[in-house]
């Protein structure tokens, strides 16, 4: 196995010189480390949902992307117009608990239930078809972001969190966002948390499982696996809205991050193997702390090289591919 | 002798271009029936038609006077057709337990898990175990519970006894003839002659994606040319259209 020692030798050279720079500068390892979880969690609860669709129906949603940045502009949208919340400092109202919780909660829903039509309206009928239903998603994803940049612009915007809430908590001795820490990691958690008991513990959650080992098998059996179907991508929607709201409150709701996130949905499926929710929670730590590590801890004194830090996140593909193709938890089809 | 249970007429498959099913016409009634033949002859794609898994189908198939072709899997298992696929075909990430669970509950059936437990007390020890774990007669045995809580009219096995050490087959055969007896319909499909003779009476000879010639356990048994012909390493001399 050449390339997997030496896939084993680059691993212990990352991580040794990680260890380094952590020993060197302790506060500033801390809060690369707090950056590199925090975008897991978000990572997460996006990739969560397109893992469920993708490992039970074999569809790729390359709209996933399109429908997390649509429930940023919704929920955007709606704290300017129901509460008129803004980001203005001299003319705008700050965000309320309940002027930030309404629109997350109706962008998530309308989200869930577009991605509940696409997939009756365009999906059902090709079922099985992967390219096609592929093209199909990849299309809807292109009208959507021209669409996205006709009507809210192409500026980057920002939901504003709930004035009433710290802006930092203090943890290990340095200050961090709570929105970022406190509110994010908790929902990712809490989420992760949840489908692990449906998927467990309840009968659509057990015939999901069924469904990623043997969909026609199920079918066979008297379940009308469509219902099935049309849930899975309503949870699968709906966990992009509920990202789309918490990623556009911490970061930006922009254009370019419907194909960032979709990317960064497909890096975590490809490494936690699809269909996986534990795979999916590895695969977007592994990749949360990989681009975060690498952005700042790819300076070599004096050759700065983390401009191509991007790079690394497909080294880590790279990587998987090599040594699991069907990434860590992941079975054949 | 009854109305005819099941009903194959002109029915024809495809794998792509392959033209697997080439207009097989049989049926089955309350009496068991076997189809029997070698290899790659069409067997497990006829199990998969009637079921309605295969995507390309022509042709009728009517199971107590409803046609099933164009009819989505779920919709066939639910008129009461209980499916035991080659291979088993259990889901590795399910519990024996939960294999019973998924499936749905008609208001009358009278198969409950606990019936099935009572029927395989194996399976009740190992209600937790994943199916994986499970020996090969103790997945046969959820294979067949799994499908017996559709509340079947007719059960279709493919190759109930592939894979099987000698004596669990004996243990399948005594539960399949049990349940027959029961009076829950058979259609089995089986390269193995000694199951095929045990669990039917009449044999249905399958021989490149065609119903050859119908025969009966009795005469199968005594007739080691047929045997040969149906079943053996030479290529088929009879090629009926």
């Amino acid at each position: 196995m050449a390339p997997g020692i030496l896939l084993a030798l680059l691993g212990v050279a990352v991580v040794a010189w990680i260890a380094y720079n952590g020993v060197q500068n302790g506060k500033l390892f801390w809060v690369v480390t707090l950056n590199g979880i925090t975008l897991a969690a978000l990572f997460f609860v996006v990739a969560a949902g397109f893992t469920l669709i993708f490992g039970l129906m074999r569809v790729v949603n390359m709209a996933h992307g399109s429908l997390f940045l649509l429930a940023g502009y919704i929920a955007f949208t709606l704290q300017g117009t129901l509460y008129g919340v803004s980001s203005n400092l001299l003319s705008g109202t700050p965000a309320t608990v309940v002027s930030w919780i309404v629109p997350l909660v109706v962008a998530t829903i309308v989200i869930g239930l577009a991605g509940v039509l696409m997939q009756q309206v365009f999906l059902r009928w090709n079922q099985g078809q992967d390219l096609r239903q592929a093209l199909i998603t990849i299309a809807i994803s292109v009208i959507l972001a021209d669409q996205m940049v006709a009507h809210f612009g192409g500026i980057a915007e920002s939901i504003q969190q709930p004035a009433a809430w710290p802006d930092s908590v203090t943890v290990l001795g340095v200050h961090y966002g709570f929105f970022r820490l406190v509110v994010v990691v908790g929902a990712a958690i809490v989420i992760g948390g949840l489908l692990f008991l449906v998927i467990k513990r309840t009968r659509f959650g057990m015939i999901i499982r069924a469904g990623v080992d043997d969909r026609s098998m199920v079918s066979a059996l008297g379940v009308n696996i469509q219902v099935v179907f049309a849930g899975a991508f309503l949870i699968g929607a709906l966990l992009a809205g509920l990202a789309g709201v918490l990623g556009g409150t911490m970061l930006a709701v922009q254009p370019g991050n419907d194909s960032a996130f979709l990317l960064d949905s497909l890096i975590v499926v490809i490494i936690g193997g699809m269909g996986s929710l534990g795979g999916a929670a590895i695969g977007s730590l592994a990749l949360g702390l990989v681009s975060s590590y690498s952005n700042v801890y790819l300076n070599f004194g004096t050759t700065d090289l983390t401009n191509y830090s991007i790079l690394l996140t497909f080294i880590l593909v790279v990587a998987m591919l090599a040594v699991r193709p069907l990434g860590l938890f992941g079975r054949p089809a | 002798m009854s109305a005819p249970v099941l009903e194959v007429s002109g029915l024809n498959a495809f794998y792509g271009r392959a033209h697997v099913l080439q207009d097989v016409a049989f049926t089955v009634d309350e009496k068991p029936v076997a189809i029997i033949g070698r290899n790659g002859m069409g067997k497990s794609t006829l199990c998969q038609a009637i079921m309605g898994m295969l995507a390309s189908t022509t042709g009728s198939v009517r199971f107590g006077g409803k046609e099933l072709v164009g009819l989505p899997p779920y919709r066939i298992a639910r008129l009461g057709l209980g499916f035991v696929p080659q291979g088993r075909r259990l889901f590795p990430s399910l519990t024996t337990d939960e294999h019973l669970q998924i499936i749905p509950r008609k208001g009358n059936g009278s198969w409950t898990p606990k019936r099935v437990y009572e029927t395989f007390p194996k399976l009740a020890e190992r209600k937790s175990t994943g199916a994986g774990q499970l020996s090969g007669g103790e997945q046969q045995m959820l294979a067949i519970g799994r499908a017996l809580l559709t509340n079947p009219k007719l059960l279709i096995m493919d190759e109930p006894s592939e894979g099987l050490a000698p004596i669990i087959v004996e243990n399948v055969i005594d539960t399949i003839r049990k349940l027959a007896a029961q009076g829950v319909g058979l259609l089995v499909v089986e390269q193995n002659l000694g199951v095929a003779t045990a669990l039917a009476d009449r044999q249905l000879v399958m021989v490149a994606g065609r119903i050859a010639t119908e025969t009966t356990a009795q005469e199968l048994i005594g007739n080691i040319d047929a045997q040969r012909r149906f079943l053996g390493v030479e290529p088929p001399s009879v090629r009926q259209s």
